[in-house]
């Protein structure tokens, strides 16, 4: 036992900290531990029959059209991710080393916006830039540079790409930013006092100090953009489902709620398998920059 | 000027962020029924069959009254886990923070379709109520994480000061701290009700027959003749969104003054 005082602070703490707690135990909580429960149960017609089995998790991994939509969503939210990463980070490196402090917080306000207004208006959006009438065919055709309407624009893989490197663009920013902010600025001239080019000094130094905010845009972008339902509905038109698309289609349309839940909960795992391994190799690569 | 190459790279990024909204004001007020360039003229038809569709302002109010109790819920339970893990030391405080912090990284579909499969298996009447409930789920952390840079800036001492004046717990508590994170909670309240006027996926699940402005977008999709009218709805949305978000940074500003810390800017 530790000293009352903190048992006062402890028991204080906790009773504090209780509403908040209770209702995501109920309403968070509660429900992921349901769909585990659900994803080991049987399914009857309109009903969950509570009887053990493993059947469902066969089913799903033995499921071709579950590997296939599940590498599709992997290889889009890879693809995404890698996106916007890559051409975040020139733009937190800017707001960070370039942008003068009092306009600091404009700039990641202007950024900000789009990341808060309708994300279903926005995916919606490139819809209607891509679409067969939509902006750049009409615009193409309008001046005459093709006779028909591009029609490898929408409904395809790369649209869903573009679609979501585009909503999730601003989630990568600021993590890199927040990272970058941190570096100790006598650093970086110490590694040009030591004759280092500006680029080595880059990356040697800003780079692995800027990782973990690197590490953490990644994450930010690729678990919830492989977990995106829209861009498959509106841009995909339905016919490229995703992950998250299968599990509500098993949920819903098909009843089958332990095969859903089996699928949501697979999913779940192979997302933190994958950003595991993830974490893991950039703390190698750390250890070896060090 | 330093850093020209990057300045004009950071330029071009914000106009590919901004270009396909601006494409909603453009088109919200051309006459032409299809949404195509070139542009036909100026016409306001489609904000006033905006105002006129019934559908459409029912799911107007049913989104204000989501957004209005969710945004109320969470910046009060906010409160409350925002305080406790800034002023107090508890057992399993990383997991408990954890899990109210978990909706943050897990894929809304999870959140939305466990939720659903609980809601069904008790038997509850899908309605705008469980759309709330899970609003104040989601925008639970996001106004965690404004109220706890609001309380961090706190001076335990001016907290001291106050109780060896003789003010009580609950006094000390609405005299001296409420004051001085107020603009914190204002700008968690405007943020929480800026999700969830936005909120597509629970809403769509979780609302059974009742409209909310997205999920009534989300129907109008399909029908080319509808566009040109949620491209005007798109305007007003997108519009409130800025104005929301422009007051909420404002109080975030003020507060970030109050309390006397370096502004670093952003919500994150």
């Amino acid at each position: 036992m530790s000293a009352p005082r903190f048992d006062a602070e402890a028991r204080q703490g906790l009773a504090m900290v209780s509403p908040p707690l209770i209702y995501a135990i109920l309403l968070l909580a509660a429900p992921l531990l349901t769909i585990l429960a659900y994803s080991f149960f049987k399914d009857g017609y309109l009903e969950v029959i509570r009887e053990f089995t493993l059947e469902n998790y066969r089913a799903v991994w033995t499921d071709p059209v579950f590997h296939k939509i599940m590498l599709r969503s992997l290889g889009v939210a890879v693809a995404v991710t890698l996106a916007t990463v890559l051409l975040a980070f020139p733009v937190a490196y800017f707001l960070s080393f370039v942008v003068k402090p009092e306009r600091k917080a404009l700039w990641i306000f202007l950024i900000t916006i789009p990341f808060w207004t309708s994300y279903l208006i926005r995916v919606f959006l490139w819809k209607v830039i891509l679409g067969h009438n939509g902006v750049i065919n009409s615009s193409l055709t309008g001046l005459g540079l093709i006779d028909e309407p591009l029609g490898f624009l929408l409904f395809n893989v790369q649209a869903m790409v573009i679609t979501l490197a585009h909503a999730y663009a601003p989630f990568a920013i600021l993590p890199i930013y927040v990272a970058l902010e941190k570096i100790d600025r006598s650093l970086l001239e110490a590694g040009r006092d030591l004759g280092e080019s500006r680029l080595m000094t880059f990356w040697r130094v800003t780079l692995p100090l800027a990782m973990p905010g690197v590490i953490a845009a990644t994450l930010i972008v690729f678990i919830p953009t492989i977990g995106d339902y829209v861009t498959p509905e509106l841009i995909g038109g339905g016919k490229i489902p995703m992950i998250a698309n299968m599990v509500q289609a098993n949920m819903l349309a098909l009843d089958n709620k332990p095969m859903g839940s089996a699928l949501a909960i697979t999913a779940m795992l192979i997302v933190t398998v994958v950003s595991l391994i993830f974490l893991f190799f950039n703390r190698r690569f750390l250890r070896v920059q060090q | 000027m330093k850093g020209g190459g990057l300045r004009a790279y950071a330029i071009a990024y914000l106009i590919f962020l901004y270009a396909p909204i601006l494409l909603l004001p453009i088109f919200a007020f051309n006459s032409g029924t299809i949404i195509a360039f070139p542009l036909k003229g100026f016409t306001t038809e489609w904000f006033g069959q905006m105002v006129a569709n019934a559908t459409l302002r029912r799911a107007f109010t049913n989104s204000l009254i989501i957004a209005v109790s969710s945004s109320i819920m969470a910046t009060c339970l906010g409160i409350f886990a925002a305080r406790a893990s800034t002023r107090f030391n508890f057992p399993g405080k990383p997991g408990i923070m954890g899990l109210i912090m978990l909706p943050l990284v897990l894929p809304e579909i999870i959140v939305a379709m466990s939720l659903l499969v609980v809601l069904l298996a008790i038997g509850v009447q899908l309605s705008i109520f469980t759309v709330i409930l899970g609003h104040t789920l989601i925008c639970l952390p996001y106004a965690i994480a404004i109220l706890s840079t609001a309380f961090n800036s706190l001076d335990k001492s001016l907290e001291e000061a106050a109780y060896d004046l003789g003010e009580t717990k609950w006094s000390a508590f609405r005299l001296v701290i409420l004051p001085l994170v107020m603009p914190g909670i204002v700008s968690a309240l405007l943020m929480s009700f800026t999700i969830s006027l936005d909120e597509f996926i629970i809403a769509f699940f979780l609302a059974g027959n009742e409209p909310t402005l997205p999920t009534y977008i989300f129907s109008q999709l399909r029908f080319p003749k509808a566009i040109p009218v949620i491209m005007s709805l798109g305007t007003v949305l997108v519009v409130m969104s800025i104005v929301l978000l422009t007051i909420a940074e404002y109080f975030r500003r003020r507060g970030v003054a109050r309390t006397g810390q370096k502004d670093h800017g952003g919500f994150l």
